[in-house]
């Protein structure tokens, strides 16, 4: 079944969000302005709406997350949802339940959405293919493959900051991209708004092959690669990377691809900097640039929330018209 | 094996099929009878043979009983997958006569018992002949060579780490110059293990966009590069197994114009399926090697035709349901394919890729002879091993009709054309439609 089919129903509206690849721009869209009336909520001093009163929302991890699986905790309670929190760790799966069976037991709990983070790439997909019709799927992050609301939260960023406008926008995504399910959801985002330039800066030990068929202009090179940016967006390198024969060190990474005020010269003068975080100073970016005036790292963080509320939202409202 | 004299003393006559044997060259309408077990004439009957039963082959294609060249039966060891019963059982009704196992069952093959346990449980299933290629080293641990003395005693038609490692190059070597030693054919899958690692798609677009950890054509001609140097260096004879990539079928071409002793093989779902069809994460779509691109695919068709893979296999890995039920990289590798080896291999010739005559060859005869093994022919004299195909019947493969133990298959619910009506093993009726 096509990624499209698989979470969208008849009508092209959401039923699980798995990956940015099989939306329209229309539906990112939509999913953008519904994230939009619910940033308003998270700033009033009710924070709740009633949407999903009495509905069970189930943080299924397989792989360690505070950020991701704090928001999502926060974006269900503030829509009125149970929430619960369930991480399982390796050892988990050295006691001997398959992934179905885990998920076969929590469904007779009657949950009605999953969201899942797992190390493999196309773990949501497996989920969403067997989960129960009633059951909503929401990706939080699959392997290398995707973390669409992430990429959903850094779009909305930038729409914010710099307008609906992306075609005249040069976007760089700078860092690991080839192990980074982020930038392959942003990549994806920013071709759906048809960005008018979207880069990735990294060596070459960090660039997956044929990395333009992504729709992207490849930089080995971080001035080059950042030169007259608009947005440039830094990615997280594992600390585990360094010891393999990917890097040499976190001194030279720093050196050629670190962002420092300085480098920043060659970008747009109103240059936004993002990080989807955790960061690491002085390896991605010195502490002048993550907490200096070009940066909306923390703003991210904030519009997680919304971008999740809508989500969650919009993929229970299906849920509704299923159950009618 | 299978000395049917006395168990099985039907004169039969097969009568009216276009008879195709690529290794005497012939492809005419002809009647073949057999006795005591063997092929006792091909066209006028012998003196005084009386048949006891006679087929109808009119319209049927009557060639060797197929050989492949790779097939794991999951027994010893996984028998939850699949055993030497049923999948010898989805053999014949394949119009397979011999599958060749690799080495790597639990407890892999190594010594004379362990071929000898193989050897007892194929004859009391009796539906197809099952010969084993002995661990190149011992437990496959790469390490310690095997004794490969007594393996080849014991009957193994060859030797193979399978698709475990080798410690280093010098270990290889010495198992290669040990093999020769005996004038064993050495089976090479060619894995350059450090470049493969954790990989489960080919290194190219649709791994990139799948974010799937990749296996880069390198890994695949790196290690051809090397296995070709020793090959050269100690004289072994060596057969590389189920090869990938464009560049890997052009090297051993040009190994094979330089004099040196190597065969190759192709497992026909890799003259399919390309790396497109592992989108969308279908599981029955990992198999090692991956499958590559759309110009490999047409690189491989080509070096089977040319003959630069002299055979075709199944690489026939039956799964349970559970192992394929898992996201994709989490999923154990391979399809299952006794069932559809011939009937995808007659879409080659559907699709002009190669004459019937030659693909039948890659399935018989070519085979055979890389296994050192007398069967792939109707010669006079020969085992009857003999597959009887209608090239024109349709079907649907799907649950009821699939006969491996394993399900595993991206050609489920293709409706495929050409299906064995009858097998003989050695004279002996083991499958009719």
């Amino acid at each position: 079944m096509s990624t499209a089919s698989l979470q969208l129903d008849a009508h092209g509206r959401l039923k699980h969000f798995l990956s940015i690849e099989g939306l329209n721009n229309q539906l990112l869209i939509d999913i953008l302005d519904t994230a939009e009336s619910f940033a308003g909520v998270t700033e009033q001093t009710v924070k709740k709406v009633p949407l999903l009163r009495g509905k069970t929302i189930v943080n299924l991890f397989f792989e360690a997350s505070t950020r991701t699986r704090t928001t999502f905790e926060l974006a269900a309670k503030r829509l009125s949802a149970d929430v619960l929190n369930i991480n399982i760790t390796q050892s988990s799966a050295v006691k001997g339940e398959t992934l179905l069976d885990t998920l076969r037991n929590l469904e007779a709990m009657h949950v009605d959405m999953f969201v899942v983070r797992h190390t493999d790439s196309g773990a949501a997909h497996f989920i969403a293919n067997h989960a129960a019709p009633h059951v909503s799927v929401i990706n939080a992050g699959d392997g290398r493959h995707a973390h669409p609301t992430q990429a959903l939260l850094d779009i909305f960023t930038i729409r914010r900051v710099k307008g609906p406008d992306f075609g005249r926008l040069r976007v760089a995504i700078v860092g690991d991209i080839l192990h980074s399910r982020v930038a392959r959801s942003q990549i994806h985002a920013l071709n759906l708004l048809n960005t008018g330039d979207i880069r990735i800066v990294a060596p070459k030990t960090l660039v997956p092959a044929y990395a333009e068929s992504l729709g992207v202009h490849v930089y080995h090179d971080l001035e080059a690669g950042i030169e007259a940016a608009d947005v440039i967006i830094m990615l997280r390198l594992q600390r585990e990377r360094m010891q393999g024969a990917l890097l040499p060190s976190e001194h030279e990474y720093y050196e050629l691809f670190g962002v420092t005020e300085e480098k920043l010269a060659v970008a747009s003068p109103d240059v936004t900097i993002m990080h989807p975080g955790p960061i690491n100073r002085g390896v991605e970016m010195d502490s002048e640039v993550a907490d200096g005036s070009h940066s909306v790292i923390l703003e991210q963080v904030t519009h997680g929330i919304a971008v999740r509320m809508a989500v969650m939202s919009m993929a229970m409202h299906h849920q509704k018209k299923v159950t009618q | 094996m299978m000395t049917s004299s006395t168990q099985h003393p039907d004169r039969i006559r097969i009568s009216g099929g276009r008879v195709i044997d690529p290794a005497n060259n012939l492809d005419a309408v002809l009647d073949v009878f057999v006795a005591d077990g063997n092929i006792a004439a091909v066209g006028t009957p012998p003196d005084g043979f009386i048949a006891d039963h006679e087929i109808d082959a009119s319209g049927r294609i009557v060639c060797p009983g197929l050989v492949d060249l790779c097939a794991r039966t999951r027994e010893p060891g996984q028998e939850h997958k699949a055993t030497i019963a049923s999948e010898s059982l989805a053999a014949a009704s394949g119009g397979i006569t011999t599958l060749c196992c690799p080495p790597d069952t639990y407890p892999v093959v190594e010594t004379p018992a362990d071929i000898e346990l193989i050897r007892l449980r194929a004859e009391a299933a009796g539906k197809a002949r099952v010969v084993t290629l002995g661990a190149l080293t011992r437990g496959l641990d790469g390490e310690y060579l095997s004794e490969m003395a007594a393996l080849k005693k014991a009957g193994c038609v060859g030797v193979s780490n399978a698709l475990r490692p080798l410690a280093n190059t010098q270990v290889l070597r010495r198992a290669l110059e040990y093999a020769a030693t005996f004038d064993l054919t050495v089976f090479l899958y060619a894995d350059d293990h450090w470049l493969s690692a954790n990989g489960c798609a080919h290194e190219g677009k649709v791994a990139t966009r799948m974010g799937l950890p990749g296996i880069p054509q390198a890994a695949e001609t790196a290690a051809i590069a090397r296995d070709l140097a020793l090959v050269e260096q100690t004289g072994v004879r060596a057969h590389f197994c189920r090869l990938s990539t464009a560049r890997a079928a052009h090297m051993v071409a040009r190994a094979q114009f330089d004099g040196l002793p190597v065969t190759a093989d192709v497992a026909i779902p890799y003259l399919y399926l390309t790396e497109i069809d592992i989108r969308e994460f279908d599981s029955n779509c990992h198999v090692i090697p991956p499958l590559r691109t759309t110009e490999d695919r047409q690189r491989l068709r080509d070096a089977v035709q040319r003959g630069i893979f002299s055979a075709i296999c199944s690489d026939h890995q039956p799964h349970d349901p559970d192992a394929k039920l898992r996201p994709f990289p989490s999923t154990e590798p391979g399809i299952s394919g006794l069932d559809t080896l011939l009937p995808l291999g007659l879409r080659l010739v559907d699709e002009q890729v190669m004459k019937l005559g030659e693909l039948i060859h890659r399935l018989t005869a070519g085979p055979a002879r890389i296994l050192g093994l007398p069967g792939g022919t109707l010669a006079v004299g020969s085992a009857a091993d003999i597959c009887i195909f209608d090239p024109e019947l349709t079907w649907l493969l799907d649950p009821s009709t699939i006969k491996s133990h394993g399900h595993n298959t991206p050609f489920m619910g293709w409706e495929l054309k050409g299906r064995a009506t009858h097998t003989l093993l050695a004279g002996r009726l083991v499958h009719t439609l």
